[in-house]
């Protein structure tokens, strides 16, 4: 499951928004180790493309040594489909190379609502993950759970905090 | 001549785990040769059977893009530091690019093939 903050899917929606009908992309960093992404860092998308993201190559490098010297790691990598669903394609799978991320999809294919989905890509095989967004400074038992469009077999309705 | 070179973390199946080794060479391509006799393996995953760097594989000599610095043909210093980072990329339609992954995907096997057949360790 992922675990992220609304200000932070907020900030991605609007990101993704912002860049419509191109592909929007970026990270968000979080401690080495915890699982949680903390801190949201929108990337260039160098192809300038409404099929296609890369990452600037000389933004990528910076970014990463920002994190490494700041003990994080990428726990979310981020990008939009602006006219598709929020699920991998295969240009998605065949580039993905942090196996410890989560990759999350927003579709901003619908005016008014965002799509947005979670994905663990490993060796080319793609699971879906539930994506739990927790309001921040509210009582962990009191979090709220749901997915915007997501698919109700990984909804969690339980509302469980855990 | 010492360099460091930091690996990412998809390509630490080949050393062992570590996230930072150490080789020698001239040039890119000669690090990139000395690495490969202690990693066997890592060369292919960066250059490809032609014999130039992977479109989406993004080598760094300090904070310098190689591809700025002339690819493989890089030069190094001693001391240098040398960053892998798989580029950050993909998108809804980009089949031609997903086709060409795989097609390279197809030709490094191959070759990985070919070679266990030429020289049998």
């Amino acid at each position: 499951m992922l675990s992220i903050d609304r200000s932070i899917v907020e900030a991605i929606v609007a990101h993704a928004r912002r860049d419509h009908p191109d592909e929007a992309c970026g990270v968000v960093a979080g401690p080495v180790g915890g699982d949680t992404p903390t801190r949201h860092i929108p990337m260039d998308n160098a192809a300038r493309s409404m099929t296609f993201y890369e990452f600037d190559s000389m933004e990528h490098l910076r970014v990463w040594r920002e994190m490494d010297d700041r003990d994080e790691e990428p726990v979310v990598i981020y990008h939009s489909h602006t006219a598709t669903e929020a699920y991998p394609s295969r240009t998605d799978v065949a580039f993905a190379g942090e196996p410890g991320a989560h990759y999350l999809l927003v579709s901003t294919r619908e005016p008014d609502t965002e799509e947005i989905r979670s994905f663990r890509i490993i060796d080319g095989v793609v699971t879906e993950e539930p994506v739990r967004i927790v309001d921040a400074g509210v009582d962990p038992h009191a979090v709220q759970s749901y997915m915007f469009g997501q698919s109700p077999a990984t909804v969690d309705y339980e509302c469980s905090g855990s | 001549m010492a360099i460091e070179v930091r690996i990412p973390t998809i390509l630490r199946s080949y050393t062992g785990g570590a996230k930072v080794v150490e080789g020698a060479g001239d040039t890119l391509g000669d690090l990139l040769t000395d690495l490969d006799t202690r990693h066997a393996g890592l060369k292919a995953r960066l250059v490809t059977d032609a014999g130039v760097l992977h479109r989406f594989v993004n080598v760094y000599v300090n904070d310098e893009d190689v591809r700025f610095l002339g690819a493989l043909d890089a030069k190094l210093n001693d001391g240098d530091s040398v960053t892998v980072l798989p580029a950050v990329a993909g998108g809804a339609f980009g089949f031609a690019a997903a086709a060409a992954i795989s097609q390279h995907r197809a030709t490094t096997a191959a070759v990985a093939a070919r070679r266990a057949a030429v020289a049998p360790r």
